[in-house]
């Protein structure tokens, strides 16, 4: 067997692995019989080492559409299908998906073993929420289906469940009907904390909100944001601009490409600073409203090719944790006046308020999230296991498809139902197969 | 829409021109042994491009069934791609003649079998397209994999003679050598990187220069200097070289 370096998009770690792709159930039978320990792995864009693993089965190749019902507006497709086939397949009809993170370049069953979130969680859920049912490979290699009534423990424990529960083989879930392929934009600013958290309890009943937060601004302005809330635009809404003649257009191809790793240096505490100030004074006025395509508002850093290069060689990890909702102003407070101190943060920090949510396994929960990115470099996990007692102290958890250090104590202690999902994985994976580096650290 | 039939649909290269044709708008065939799998293809193909496809069960070595087999279609393609094949074990096929045999059945017999089938027809409708896939192995032996290479070397030397009696009856025949190929078959062997091309890179260069009525394309492109070198290598010498 040939192997070969593979990273997730943190670029770190990096690891020898055995990489095999399969296109049919039967082959991918033969594999899993094949090899000892393995973990699924689509675009890899998980950030740290959760699909990384010395033998990595790829979904890529596993790509078809199995059905569509236009009626229903529902499809069924393999695990390998990414969100951003989905939306050049279903835009132009009108149709789009009911959760989607910040990038396009995942697949449906990296996303459902994330069971990711979105801008609109706070009304929709994660995408677990979604799925109708699926079906799973399990480490025997038999199949096995599952939905929220029927084998819910394989349900639960594959959304979210980070691959090891088996493989998840397709997904059925509804599609959301719209007009058009535009949104309509809000920008807020928000001098402080106090205030961008106020404009999120007020926003509860758009769709869709997030906030960029500069983490390096203290004082008064500790926690400055831009809110950013939206709306599909009706075919109404686009009267009489240019976007009127085509307006389920769907998204152009990427423009921009980081060809090299950035030199280590080039993100220090100055360029992210004047960033910082040049991206919250760009906007003048207090708000602003504008329509816009569905690509900058959701992925407006899949415009960018190899973005994870700017952090250099080394690589970077990012930092996500939410915060219960009664907890979060004093957790988020503690959290960013550590990291603005610290003076290493990055341009990329993201807050926004989930709604209510407690899925076996999965990381929403009601409450504030913050997601910040730190290239690796000398005390950085350092200024990490500080934030990590905070998290902690009140209540909060961190997102395992971010993560590449915590350790099984935080997992433990943060994850309520950590021992149940155990028991759950080992019922249904007795010889253990399924695994990453991730599992093997916090043992599970 | 004209129907583009896929014989031995269930490559990664077929694939890949089974979506590159699709997406142009084309109806496919997709023709091969694994129906259940085609089946799958062919209803992914109807929902991504809304064009119609149609799995077909066809067997390259299944000889007598091939008339049937054309003549049973309607409607009839307008293009035809002939690409399954059968790399085979080299050293086997040294010990074994059953070994050889598969390979020459599959990848030379079978595709004149059917090709002569299709040639009839277009020639008798003085409209078509044949594309065969063959390969860079087939342009000179090597003690690696002479066995297939043969059986590729004697396909292409069948499409250039037919190129050359259809090019009379406005039918276009193209012999396409790929070199490297990143596929399922391939992923673990190791390829150099630089040399090696993506299928949808293949199906691109295929669909282009079938579109254009070109005669033989290398796909990618710089395989068509390496071969160069490679087939003027004096015998004295190639003999004695391990490559």
């Amino acid at each position: 067997m040939k192997s070969q370096k593979v990273t997730n998009w943190g670029n770190f770690p990096e690891i020898e692995a055995s990489v095999s792709s399969f296109s049919s159930e039967k082959e991918l039978k033969k594999l899993l019989t094949s090899s000892e320990e393995i973990i699924a792995r689509g675009m890899g864009r998980c950030y740290g080492d959760s699909s990384l693993c010395k033998n990595i089965i790829s979904t890529l190749k596993y790509n078809r559409i199995i059905d569509f019902n236009e009626v229903e507006q529902t499809v069924c497709c393999e695990s390998g299908v990414t969100l951003e086939d989905l939306l050049s397949i279903f835009v132009p009809r009108g149709l789009f998906l009911p959760v989607t993170p910040g990038t396009k370049f995942v697949t449906i069953g990296g996303a459902i073993a994330s069971d990711v979130h979105g801008k609109n969680h706070h009304v929709g859920g994660s995408i677990s929420n979604h799925i109708i049912s699926m079906d799973i490979m399990l480490s025997d290699g038999s199949i096995s289906s599952c939905s929220k009534n029927n084998n819910s423990n394989l349900f639960w424990s594959t959304c979210g469940g980070m691959g090891l529960t088996g493989i998840i083989l397709n997904a059925c879930f509804k599609l959301k009907k719209i007009e058009t392929s535009y949104i309509i934009q809000e920008s807020i600013k928000a001098e402080n904390l106090e205030s961008i958290m106020k404009h999120f309890e007020e926003s509860k009943d758009y769709t869709y909100s997030v906030a960029w937060i500069d983490c390096l601004s203290k004082g008064k302005k500790l926690g400055r944001s831009i809110l950013m809330r939206g709306e599909h635009a009706s075919v109404r809404d686009l009267e009489g601009t240019k976007f009127s003649n085509n307006p389920l257009k769907t998204g152009a191809p990427a423009k921009l490409d980081i060809p090299l790793f950035f030199p280590n240096f080039s993100l220090n505490t100055l360029s992210v600073k004047a960033f910082n100030f040049l991206y919250y004074n760009k906007q003048l006025s207090k708000k602003k409203k504008f329509i816009i395509d569905y690509d900058k508002f959701f992925y407006p850093l899949d415009g960018i090719n190899n973005w994870n290069r700017i952090y250099g060689k080394r690589g970077f990890t990012q930092y996500q944790f939410v915060l219960p909702k009664e907890t979060s102003y004093n957790g988020l407070e503690k959290i960013l006046t550590e990291i603005s101190n610290s003076g290493s943060c990055s341009f990329l920090a993201v807050l926004k308020l989930f709604g209510e949510q407690d899925n076996l396994i999965s990381f929403p929960k009601e409450g504030y999230t913050l997601a910040l990115d730190f290239p690796i470099k000398p005390g950085v996990f350092e200024l990490l296991n500080k934030l990590d007692e905070i998290v902690l102290e009140n209540g909060g958890r961190l997102y395992l498809t971010k993560d590449t250090r915590m350790t099984e104590e935080t997992f433990n202690k943060s994850y309520e139902r950590a021992e149940i999902f155990r028991r759950i994985k080992h019922q249904l994976d007795n010889h253990n197969k399924f695994q990453s580096l991730q599992s093997k650290r916090i043992k599970i | 829409m004209d129907y583009v039939l896929i014989l031995g649909a269930g490559s990664d290269i077929a694939k890949a021109l089974s979506h590159m044709y699709a997406s142009k708008k084309y109806n496919i065939y997709l023709a091969g042994r694994k129906i259940d799998e085609l089946e799958k293809d062919a209803k992914n193909l109807n929902i991504r491009y809304n064009i119609e496809a149609m799995p077909l069960f066809f067997d390259a070595t299944e000889f007598e069934k091939h008339y049937d087999f054309y003549h049973f279609l309607q409607p009839k393609p307008t293009i035809v791609i002939c690409i399954f094949g059968y790399q085979g074990e080299q050293i086997e096929g040294q010990k074994s003649f059953k070994e050889t045999q598969k390979v020459i059945d599959t990848n030379y017999t079978g595709s004149v079998s059917i090709l002569n089938v299709i040639a009839n027809d277009f020639e008798e409708k003085q409209s078509g397209s044949i594309v065969g896939i063959s390969s860079c192995a087939g342009d000179r032996g090597r003690a690696k994999n002479y066995i297939y290479g043969s059986a590729k070397g004697a396909f292409s030397i069948y499409l250039s003679g037919l190129r050359n009696r259809l090019s009379k009856s406005n039918v276009s025949v193209l012999t396409v050598k790929p070199g490297f190929v990143a596929t399922k078959m391939t992923e673990n062997m190791d390829l150099p990187e630089k040399l090696t091309a993506q299928p949808e890179e293949v199906a691109k260069d295929i669909f282009k220069a079938q579109q254009t009525k070109k005669d033989i394309i290398y796909t990618k492109w710089f395989w068509f200097f390496i071969m160069n070198i490679i087939k003027h290598i004096p015998e004295k010498m190639f003999k004695k070289m391990n490559i």
